[in-house]
Parts: structure tokens; C-alpha cells; sequence
């Protein structure tokens, strides 16, 4: 048997993920999400008279500031293996990773532990954010002008 | 020729130790519980040698046996220089050989030890191994408390940790041969799908084994792989059929046969503590097996080598036990 016919073999015995339904569940709670996020910037400006811009700063803060809590409270880590990407793409998730890397490594040491893996896996989409942030405003600053 | 039998070299007695989740699984008669996976230190990785050290200390409390008694200690682990043996082995002061072969570990070092046990002057061995879920995450995977989505192929790393006494003197289980595994890599580099990465190599290491002892399939009453979980037992039953045309009929992974379904492993247990835990607390229970065959299966890879997108090999050793 050769490696393609090995492929085949195992692709056979592989489980289907099941990625309706999981995209369906993303769907659901990222837009959960989303709607968390609206009513804060709804309460912020009606209630405590911010105006939009920094309404949305805080909301930002809220969300992430609640989502980090709750990694260390150690009960993210469990919905997000259920809810997957509906948790790890909203901001949630970039908070997430950030605590929960660094609670992995805080006993490690402050700089060899805690301070280098600290954005271990959020260091990603920080940098390619800012490049692509970076590409798009070349794009439109051409185009527009 | 990788297979070797032994006159007489028996494995004298085990204590076997288990984690919170593997408390609640299929396990029955274990020595030794952990309650929480800190086990009362300060890191998962400390928690580990305190694991191992716990094990060797109740081993020869329970025999009675005095450190000088000892010729040599032999084992791994799964972690990075497989420090938590080497952090373990310095509290004892006994000869020590640090052994690695990822979930193979066990069966590695029993053949190891029996080679030792047979061929020279070293009376009583001991063989330890343990593999820690937290700490086998933290180093091949995402951050403990990310909870990383995994396919239905991934395993689960169990928590525990085994010590076993090997000597001349006749017990109950005695180590009648063994066959040391070829590296064998077909073509799979998915790190979630070990199962596929090591069916091939245990696949070969049995042909191996029954080829060169002159031994026919059924001449086991149990034939027990190590970790290859749910997903990588259904692949090595269809390969074996299909390339050597062997169809097993005793026969069951450790990995697919230690967690509950509700306790959602994904495809079952892995990690070198897997397949002595499930040997020792559940298929030696039932009395019922006279002649088994264990292969403990692993995957040879590493993280840096996976990012480069590198094929995984894969490896098993068999033992053949013959119990009273």
C-alpha cells in the first residue's frame, strides 16, 4: 500500500465533522456577541450621555475586559470548545488568548515565562492586522484619494 | 531480527496511579489517586514528578525493598528532554537510563530492562513511566485554558503514572518475548489525527513479531495496542486486512477502551500512562487473558517539525505476557 492509498484508507475511517452545525452554532453566539455589543454602545450613549466614538472604546473594554475575567474564572476555555468560533473571532477570543497564555506561563517567571508568551498566540493577528490595517489604507488613500 | 524471547524474566509487580478524569473511566482497582492535576505542588510539570516519584517510593515500600536493591531504574516521559524522569530519578539513588519513544515509552523500556534482566548482572529493574494531560498540552498544543477546538480523530493525553518491578524471581506475569518496532511514516502530517500516524508502525511491528516467532494471529488472547484511540483501531484492523490479509479477532486499543463516551475524549486516550493503565487496572482484572500481546504505539514528532509541515513517523514495540 502506498501513501496515497494509506490517504485514502484513513480518510475513509475519519469522522465528518460536523460543520453545519458548527457554523450554524458560531453563527448564533457571534451574533449573541454582536448583540451584547450594541446594547452596551446603545446604554453608553443613552444613559451615560458618551458620545459614539468613545462609547465604542468602551464597549471594547467591557467585552474584553468580562471575556478575560472569565478565562480566569476557567470557565471560557469549556464554551469554547461547544460555541468554537463563535467565541475565538469576536474580540472575546483575542482576549481569550491573550490570558489564557499568559496564565499557562505566570509561573514560569515574569520575563521568561509570562512576558514572552504572553501574545504566543495573539502575537499573529496583531502583527498581520496592522500590516494588512496598513496595505488597505495605501489601497484607499490611491483609490479615494 | 527484532524479536527476542526471554527464559525467565518476569515483571514482579506495578502500582499504577491515576488522574481526576481517568479516576472515573473504565479503571478499576488502580493503586493510587490524584484528585486535582496540581497533586498538591505549585505546576503541572512539578505536579508530574511528584506523580513518579509517588509511584517508585509505594513500589518498594510494597516490596519492601530498600534503594540499594535497585541495579537500575529505566523510563520516560513525554515532555521536552524527558525531564520529569530525569527530575524524578535524582530523588532515588539508583543507576538511571532516560528512555523516549513518545507513547511507546513503556513497552520500550520493559524490553529494555528485560534485555538487562536476562543477559547480566542487574537483578531487580524498575520501569517507570507517566504522561500528565496538562502538561503534554502546554508543550504540543494551545495554552491549557484556550480550550482549542479539535477534530473527532484528536486523543487525549491521559494522567498517570505506572512503576513496575522487573526481576528473575517467578510471578504471576512473566515477560516471555519481545519485538523492538521499525520508525514507519506514511505520509500523515495532521498532529490531531495520531491514530493514522501510528497504525501503520504497529501494523508492522506485528507482522514482524508473528513472522519471526512463527506465531499465528490467534495465538493471543489479547492482543492490546496502545493509544491509537477509537479512529486509528478501525484504521489498523482495514490495513491489516488489507495489505497482510491478518484479521484480528481478540483484539482492543487501551486508547479507545479507558475513557466513558460521556466524558467526550474525542477519539479516547492517549500518552505513554494509556496502555499500561488500561492493562494493568482493566484488562488484567478480568482474568481472563492468558497470553497477551501489548504494542505500545507512538508518534515521533515534535512541534517545530510538524510547523514545517514534515510527515509525522510513527513506532511501536510488542511484549508478549504470559499470566498466571
Amino acid at each position: 500500500m502506498n501513501k496515497e492509498e494509506y490517504k485514502k484508507l484513513v480518510s475513509k475511517h475519519t469522522p465528518k465533522e460536523p460543520r453545519l452545525r458548527n457554523i450554524g452554532v458560531a453563527f448564533v453566539v457571534g451574533g449573541f456577541i454582536g448583540f451584547i455589543g450594541e446594547f452596551l454602545m446603545y446604554m453608553l450613549t443613552e444613559s451615560f450621555g458618551l458620545s459614539q466614538s468613545v462609547a465604542g472604546i468602551y464597549t471594547c473594554l467591557i467585552i474584553i475586559g468580562s471575556a478575560s475575567l472569565l478565562t480566569a474564572l476557567g470557565f471560557f476555555d469549556n464554551w469554547v470548545s461547544k460555541c468554537k468560533c463563535g467565541l475565538i473571532i469576536p474580540t472575546t477570543g483575542f482576549a481569550h488568548s491573550v490570558t489564557s497564555s499568559a496564565l499557562d506561563y505566570k509561573k514560569d517567571g515574569l520575563i521568561t515565562g509570562l512576558g514572552s508568551n504572553f501574545f504566543k498566540l495573539a502575537g499573529s493577528v496583531i502583527l498581520y492586522g496592522v500590516i494588512s490595517a496598513f496595505i488597505l489604507v495605501i489601497v484607499r488613500v490611491v483609490i479615494g484619494g | 531480527m527484532a524479536s527476542k524471547q526471554y527464559k525467565n524474566v518476569y515483571l514482579n509487580d506495578y502500582v499504577t496511579l491515576v488522574g481526576p478524569l481517568e479516576r472515573e473511566s473504565h479503571l478499576k482497582k488502580y493503586n493510587l489517586v490524584m484528585d486535582d492535576y496540581y497533586y498538591g505542588e505549585k505546576t503541572f510539570e512539578q505536579a508530574e514528578i511528584k506523580m513518579q516519584k509517588t509511584v517508585i517510593t509505594r513500589l518498594l515500600e510494597q516490596n519492601s525493598l530498600q534503594n540499594s536493591d535497585i541495579s537500575l531504574l529505566i523510563g520516560g516521559d513525554l515532555t521536552n528532554q524527558i525531564a520529569i524522569t530525569s527530575y524524578s530519578a535524582k530523588n532515588f539513588n539508583f543507576p538511571f537510563l532516560g528512555l523516549y519513544s513518545a507513547c511507546a515509552t513503556f513497552v520500550e523500556s520493559l524490553i529494555v530492562a528485560s534485555n538487562f534482566v536476562e543477559s547480566s548482572g542487574f537483578k531487580k529493574i524498575i520501569g517507570i513511566t507517566s504522561s500528565h494531560n496538562l502538561t503534554a498540552e502546554k508543550q504540543f498544543r494551545y495554552p491549557i485554558e484556550y480550550g482549542a477546538p479539535r477534530p473527532h480523530t484528536a486523543t487525549f493525553t491521559t494522567t498517570g503514572a505506572v512503576a513496575t518491578l522487573i526481576s528473575k524471581k517467578p510471578s504471576k506475569i512473566k515477560i516471555e518475548a519481545s519485538t523492538i518496532g521499525t520508525p514507519v511514516d506514511m505520509g500523515i502530517s495532521d498532529a490531531n489525527n495520531m491514530g493514522a500516524v501510528m497504525a501503520p508502525a504497529a501494523a508492522s511491528t506485528l507482522v514482524t513479531h508473528l513472522t519471526e516467532l512463527k506465531r499465528d494471529v490467534n495465538y493471543y488472547d489479547l492482543i492490546l495496542t496502545g493509544d491509537l484511540g477509537c479512529v486509528g483501531a478501525k484504521i489498523l484492523e482495514d490495513y491489516l486486512e488489507t495489505n497482510y490479509h491478518i484479521k484480528m479477532k481478540k483484539y482492543l486499543d487501551a486508547g479507545c477502551e479507558l475513557f466513558l463516551d460521556s466524558q467526550e475524549t474525542y477519539a479516547g486516550g492517549s500518552g505513554p500512562a494509556c496502555l499500561p493503565l488500561v492493562l494493568f487496572n482493566k484488562a488484567l482484572t478480568t482474568k481472563r487473558y492468558k497470553k497477551i500481546l501489548i504494542i505500545a504505539t507512538g508518534a515521533l514528532h515534535s512541534v517545530s517539525l510538524v510547523n514545517q509541515q514534515q510527515t509525522i513517523p510513527g513506532i511501536a514495540h510488542a511484549l508478549s505476557l504470559e499470566v498466571e
